[in-house]
């Protein structure tokens, strides 16, 4: 279904809008006492669980497009930009609400429980991604721009892996997520195979401008 | 829940209680789910009565006893620090007696050294024993060194905040050893078993470079995936407050049992 330029544009607007949602539902109900048990750590996880939800969605598009023909790469910068801001609270509420600003623990936390190194990687490695998510840069690198967001799939196997690290055993829930990460990295070596196959030759686009 | 009379004991701590909300909410039992409001949500189906425990093994009278016989033990009202090995924390008002009052029933025999207990299996009223994703191998298991079992702030704990035990804190009769994390309180416990040999434990069957046998409270000691120096106190400090405190060696009863380790390795012996 065309939309016109304007409802495009209104429409990853709009995203971003709905994506934050979640974050600040969970903030909320926080702030007013209405999270049970230990609310920071409710708090942590929820970001947690939505920041790999979002990096699933920015994996999504070029398998849906391959597999349905359902165009979403205009979203694809916000899904992915809304995956790292996601991170970032994630990390945000650990330091701040959960360890409070205790650098030393902070510090020792990363360097010696493998599950936190992970997930720091994951992080460091979203950062060059969200600096480079804009026009310019994709013009200003142009090809290497591809090979430098390629980190999203290690990313994404980093984060899943930081997950199912953290609990005491992997249960049904963490291994859907390895599942679905899984399934979206094991597409792309598979890509080539399967288009190559599709009848009519299909216009490649690896950078989209939104 | 019915009510249930428990004198005062001396052993009980001043600290502020946890509310009974959170102690009945928050619950890790993995044979109702791997949530921590799982225990909560699921544990409808659950009859803890009848109930009979068996207590066996290297004991001169072996016997069951029905959990009226177990309500008719003077109980005490036990305001124990609860620590979880996830590093958070609460204050819970137990009823119980000491096992050691149990294990006299019985007489243990000279030869005895451990006490090992085991889990109800009932896959058809606990959820987590059936279907496709098994958390655990069932029966959960547990065990003590005997003169830990023995020790009087170790007991049998049959209702909290004045009532029987709901279902998802380990109903109708479940351990509590306060000094040790909390995966060591076994719950809906079945069966109590003497022996001379140190009984299988289940964490330390899933994961033993995690969970040792003695399970003691030790800042010192992290656990591989976290640090065990400091502890969240559930429900104090809100979202915005620091409630992380400092985790303190035997969970704050080191004056009271750190002799019973006394030229132990506790690093070693984790």
């Amino acid at each position: 279904m065309p939309l016109s330029p304007r409802l495009r544009k209104a429409s990853v607007w709009a995203l971003y809008a709905i994506g934050l949602v979640p974050a600040a539902w969970g903030f909320w109900l926080g702030a007013t006492g209405r999270l049970p048990g230990n609310p920071v750590k409710e708090f942590e996880h929820l970001l947690g669980l939505w920041a790999l939800r979002f990096l699933i969605a920015t994996l999504a598009i070029t398998p849906l497009r391959d597999i349905f023909g359902l165009n979403g790469l205009r979203y694809r910068r916000a899904l992915g930009l809304l995956a790292f801001w996601y991170v970032l609270m994630h990390f945000t509420t650990y330091m701040v609400l959960d360890q409070f600003l205790n650098f030393a623990a902070i510090v020792e936390d990363i360097a010696k429980r493998p599950f936190i190194t992970i997930g720091m990687a994951g992080l460091a490695m979203l950062v060059p991604l969200a600096l480079t998510s804009n026009s310019w840069s994709i013009r200003r690198l142009g090809a290497r721009w591809g090979k430098l967001h390629r980190l999203a799939y290690i990313i994404a196997a980093a984060g899943v892996l930081h997950y199912a690290l953290s609990v005491k055993v992997v249960g049904p829930e963490q291994w859907v997520y390895i599942a679905i990460i899984a399934l979206l990295l094991a597409w792309r070596p598979l890509r080539p195979y399967f288009n190559r196959r599709k009848r009519a030759p299909r216009h490649r686009v690896t950078i989209e401008r939104a | 829940a019915a009510a249930l009379k428990a004198s005062e004991s001396p052993f009980s701590t001043d600290e502020k209680l946890t509310s009974e909300d959170d102690v009945t909410a928050y619950n890790n039992f993995y044979e109702f789910g791997l949530g921590k409001g799982d225990p909560k949500a699921k544990s409808g189906k659950f009859k803890p009565t009848p109930w009979t425990v068996k207590v066996d093994g290297m004991v001169s009278k072996p016997r069951e006893f029905g959990l009226e016989e177990l309500l008719a033990f003077p109980l005490e009202e036990r305001i124990y620090r609860m620590r979880c090995v996830e590093a958070w924390s609460m204050v819970i008002p137990w009823a119980g007696f000491p096992l050691a009052a149990l294990l006299d029933k019985v007489e243990p025999l000279g030869s005895a050294k451990y006490v090992a207990f085991e889990t109800v299996v009932r896959p058809d009223e606990m959820p987590g024993q059936g279907g496709f994703f098994q958390s655990l191998a069932w029966p959960y298991v547990e065990g003590l060194r005997l003169d830990e079992a023995r020790h009087p702030l170790t007991i049998l704990a049959l209702g909290l905040y004045g009532k029987t035990l709901p279902n998802q804190n380990g109903a109708p009769v479940r351990l509590v050893v306060p000094w040790k994390y909390g995966f060591k309180g076994i719950k809906s416990i079945v069966r109590i078993t003497l022996t001379d040999k140190q009984p299988p434990t289940t964490w330390n069957i899933a994961a033993p470079n995690e969970y040792g046998f003695y399970a003691n409270v030790n800042p010192a000691v992290d656990h591989p995936r976290w640090s065990q120096a400091s502890e969240t106190r559930i429900g104090e400090g809100g979202f915005f407050g620091a409630n992380r405190r400092p985790t303190l060696p035997f969970n704050g009863y080191e004056e009271e049992v750190a002799k019973l380790y006394a030229g132990l390795d506790l690093k070693a012996n984790f």
